[in-house]
């Protein structure tokens, strides 16, 4: 690439909003013909809005603002529009049908057709040139499902080939893969390059983009920020984590003084493999601690390993449990399933209180109590008036504004849906309570109020594990921080040496950085 | 809200679903309505109650098992013919080894547990889709029941068909009504007076909206009067009929399941696994127990029906239970079980079963033929459920809520005034 490449693309001053949201306001992107461009952004920085805008997945008319594409004015009104025009998006989750094979997936919806039949001759024929294009090696007969998540990349990739790509676009595309194969997707990249082909890559494994990308834009909070020419501006890893978190910490937590006692939790050597691939760690003997009257965070990049960390500790709810063992009060506990988990005291808020979380036929009383019925019953008959004042109690204590707790809780908003899940482990009488994102889709309002609960709960001398994407929500937060990189936990930080930056680089680090 | 719906929530008390109960009660109403008057007054003669009860009275057995089946997400449709096979095995193990008869019972409810177990092990442990597994049980049981009875049909002793032809027995003063029927009614006002009571006192508890009593009163006065009339007609029948056995049994398991589902932590757990499978088990809930429970429990429910059929009908034969399962998946989902599992009650189920029962009845009585009969009851089906769809996607999609939806949603929506976050602290700080 020459400095002086003409501009490939350009987005101007694109502002997206959902009900409630901006998403995006007056974001501008100058892409230039034949490089590398990459886009960095904490979660919910606005990077896969904006390339679904540009994709057309949010069709024109849905935003404001104008797309430059090769010299013209561009208006996708939806995602065929977009291919038609040489862009292709290639997603976290790939879209590939499993059961299929390579030729029959690379040309899916694009068949090519002889009298009025698939022409599986011609098809062969370019599967493999376009496998070679990509550097598969495989038999093109190959089922999806029978090839290791790297080619299947590389099969999306190549698929995008079969439609004439111009603009290659790749969410995360690394974040699934192992060392090996990221490094071949990065020469392939490189290769691209060679060729004229102009890549859009977001990541969030920044020493990648610092190795691969000519320019980085960085996006925080829905804006520009500002846009790195990476040989030019000499950009490193802290310059970018700079850019991406380089906002002011303000006093969004209520005050307290934490009064903090012994270790009464503990994680020894806690292996876990992925539920269905034999090659994939989740959690790589992870070994931590938590005090009573501790707020402990864990910081880590989507996909680092910490759900699922939480979730084989609660009675082993995600994948298969290797080795490690779990100390309570210095004594081993094997939590084998959910109810000993709940019976030795433990509690599990799941990020994802719609799906996992909740049981949305219910009413808020039903799912208040759900997870301790025996509190409520007398000879395994539940008592509708004990179980209606709990309810009661909760919904005052927690401030749930709802008019009556015989309400279903689909009627609820976020923030009180998740005040609704706090109550039901509240309900359990936890020793320890690992919260899950337990503030995201929340307003700040309900924020507040939910760090307050935090609080209150680590007075009473539990202790509370917070799970979080938000860097600021856990040094406000927590008195100490892990930080989780690709199922290692690779820091333990301290409540005032905790910063943004250190963290980040702590969590994108793939080796353990030197600390300041 | 409206006044109706206010006076429907008073009168039929409860909390989720009302309209849906409501609706299916008066469509059962309009029916037993419209058969009574085309009928000329036959629909509701003491004769043909009877006949209606002891003909339905295995289908409706049979749907309060298959509610808590689809309840928990799945389906069963192998009930017919594991009634079939239950049938034959109780019949031959009488005939051929003079096994006497209330063992025979005992026998029969071994049999249920033993298919139910073997089932709900695929299902629940296996992981086999229980549609699956049912449609094999299905096949299976149904060939299992012609093997043994070589496809014939093998006749039950006097005594087993008590449980499927049999009366309350007249007993005391002569009164020219079945007495013991006439206990059942009064025991059964004097039950539903009683559970009146508790309601308001478990309300009053709560600190609960206390519905006026003329609501109480109205709604007493209607079920009073529906005991009264019922009891009457079966105590008041041809000499030697009266409210059938099959009949008590069928009360007595709408009782204890209707107690069990609403009431107790078992019940509980079968809507959880329904609503959200995944979600429950991360609640502790064992969701392999309960998914054996419940498919085990149903095909003990099938045993049980099976058996009451045979003593009816005094033989077992190669067609028996032929399209049962269809009935009572009918009648569960015309109650108002959703599909997906986590919606429906037993006393819906029970309603369902009654208006198919009623429809096949009153069109019987009408010398309208089979083939009219299945029509209609296929379209009653489709418009039951699609009614309840249509109100659904109302529900959720409906053209005011559109419109309104920007206003009611400002409540998350608006940025949080900066002074907010302060007051706030205030008031954290007393409720720390």
């Amino acid at each position: 690439m020459t400095p002086t490449a003409p501009t490939l693309l350009e987005m101007r001053s694109i502002t997206k909003t959902f009900p409630g949201v901006t998403a995006l306001a007056d974001v501008s992107l100058v892409v230039r013909e034949g490089e590398i461009h990459a886009i960095c952004g904490e979660n919910g920085a606005g990077k896969s809005t904006l390339m679904k805008v540009l994709s057309g997945v949010h069709p024109h008319g849905s935003y404001t603002g104008d797309i430059v594409y090769r010299g013209e004015q561009v208006r996708f009104h939806d995602i065929r529009a977009s291919e038609q025009a040489g862009i292709a998006i290639i997603h976290q989750e790939l879209a590939l049908v499993p059961g299929m094979s390579i030729t029959e997936n690379l040309f899916l919806g694009n068949e090519p057709r002889r009298r009025g039949a698939i022409d599986w001759k011609t098809a062969q024929r370019r599967a493999l040139e376009l496998m070679a294009r990509v550097g598969l090696r495989e038999d093109p007969d190959t089922l999806i499902k029978d090839i290791g998540v790297g080619k299947q990349q590389l099969v999306e990739i190549a698929k995008a080939f079969a439609k004439d790509v111009k603009l290659l676009i790749l969410d995360e595309p690394t974040a699934a893969l192992n060392e090996h194969d990221s490094q071949h997707l990065l020469d392939l990249l490189r290769g691209f390059r060679e060729r004229g082909i102009t890549s859009i890559i977001i990541s969030h494994k920044l020493n990648e983009i610092e190795a691969v990308a000519d320019t980085i834009t960085i996006l925080r909070d829905g804006r520009t920020i500002e846009s790195l020419d990476v040989r030019a501006d000499g950009v490193n890893e802290d310059r970018i984590v700079r850019g991406m978190v380089g906002r002011e910490l303000d006093s969004r937590f209520p005050d307290r003084t934490p009064d903090i006692g012994e270790i009464f939790f503990e994680v020894r050597d806690w292996t876990v493999r992925h539920p269905s691939s034999d090659e994939r760690m989740v959690c790589k003997g992870s070994t931590f601690h938590v005090r009573r009257g501790e707020i402990v965070g864990f910081a880590g990049l989507m996909g680092a390993g910490r759900t699922e960390l939480a979730m084989s500790l609660f009675g082993r709810s995600y994948g298969t449990w290797l080795s490690g063992r779990v100390f309570k009060d210095g004594e081993e506990v094997r939590l084998k399933t959910v109810s000993d988990a709940i019976r030795h005291g433990l509690a599990y808020v799941s990020e994802d209180r719609k799906s996992i979380g909740l049981n949305l036929l219910d009413d808020i009383k039903t799912s208040m109590v759900a997870a301790k019925l025996s509190k409520i019953a007398r000879r395994r008959v539940i008592d509708p008036v004990r179980e209606h004042r709990i309810a009661e109690e909760y919904r005052q204590s927690l401030r749930i504004k709802t008019p009556s707790v015989d309400e279903g809780v689909v009627k609820l908003s976020g923030g009180n849906q998740q005040k609704v899940v706090l109550a039901k482990w509240m309900f359990t009488d936890p020793d320890l309570l690992i919260l899950d994102e337990p503030t995201r889709g929340i307003d700040v309002g309900a924020k507040f109020e939910i760090y307050g609960i935090i609080q209150r709960l680590v007075a009473q001398g539990k202790g509370v594990v917070v799970i979080s994407s938000e860097l600021p929500e856990l040094i406000g937060l927590c008195d100490r921080i892990y930080t989780v990189f690709e199922g290692t936990i690779t820091g333990d930080v301290a409540r005032g040496d905790a910063d943004p930056e250190l963290l980040m680089k702590q969590m994108t680090a793939t080796k353990k950085s030197p600390t300041p | 809200m409206s006044r109706i719906t206010d006076l429907q929530k008073n009168l039929f008390g409860g909390t989720t679903s009302n309209a849906r109960q409501f609706g299916m009660i008066s469509t059962l109403v309009a029916i037993v309505l419209l058969f009574q008057i085309w009928t000329d007054g036959l629909t509701l003669t003491s004769g043909n109650l009877i006949a209606v009860v002891s003909q339905y009275s295995y289908i409706l057995i049979l749907a309060i098992g298959m509610l808590m089946v689809i309840v928990a997400g799945h389906i069963d449709l192998s009930v017919g013919s594991v009634a079939a096979f239950t049938g034959i095995v109780v019949a031959k193990a009488m005939q051929e080894y003079d096994l006497p008869w209330p063992l025979g019972i005992a026998l029969g409810l071994l049999v249920g547990a033993a298919i139910g177990a073997w089932q709900g092990f695929w299902v629940a442990y296996i992981g086999v889709p229980a549609f699956i597994v049912t449609l094999a049980g299905m096949l299976l049981f149904r060939g299992g029941n012609q093997y043994i009875g070589n496809a014939d049909t093998v006749p039950v002793p006097e005594g087993f068909r008590k449980i499927g032809a049999g009366f309350l027995p007249e007993v005391g003063p002569d009164t020219g009504y079945n007495n013991l029927t006439l206990l059942l009614g009064v025991a059964a006002c004097a039950g539903v007076l009683w559970r009146e009571w508790q309601a308001r006192q478990t309300r009053r508890e709560m600190k609960a909206d206390l519905a006026p009593l003329w609501v109480t009163g109205i709604r007493l006065a209607v079920m009073f009067g529906v005991i009264v009339f019922a009891t009457l007609r079966f105590a008041g029948g041809r000499i030697g009929t009266s409210l059938p056995i099959s009949g008590i049994i069928l009360i007595v398991l709408v009782l204890a399941y209707s107690h069990y589902t609403r009431n107790t932590i078992g019940g509980r757990h079968i809507y959880a696994v329904g609503g959200n499978a995944r979600a429950a088990e991360l609640s502790g809930v064992k969701l392999k127990r309960v998914n054996f429970l419940v498919m085990m429990n149903m095909s003990v429910l099938a045993a049980l029906a099976g058996m009451i059929f045979v003593a009816r009908s005094s033989a077992s034969g190669p067609q028996d239970g032929l399209s049962w399962e269809l009935d009572a998946i009918a009648a569960v989902f015309i109650g108002g079980a959703a599909v997906s599992g986590g919606l429906g009650t037993v006393s819906g189920s029970i309603v369902g079963g009654l208006v198919m029962a009623l429809l096949n009845n009153g069109l019987q009585l009408e010398g309208v033929g089979s083939d009219m009969v299945q029509i209609i009851k296929g379209l009653v089906l489709l418009l039951a459920v699609a009614f309840d769809v249509y109100n659904k996607s109302q529900g959720r999609f409906s053209v005011i809520g559109a419109l309104t939806r920007p206003f009611r949603r400002d409540d998350p929506a608006a940025p949080a005034p900066p002074a907010a976050p302060n007051s706030d602290v205030d008031k954290a700080g007393v409720a720390g």
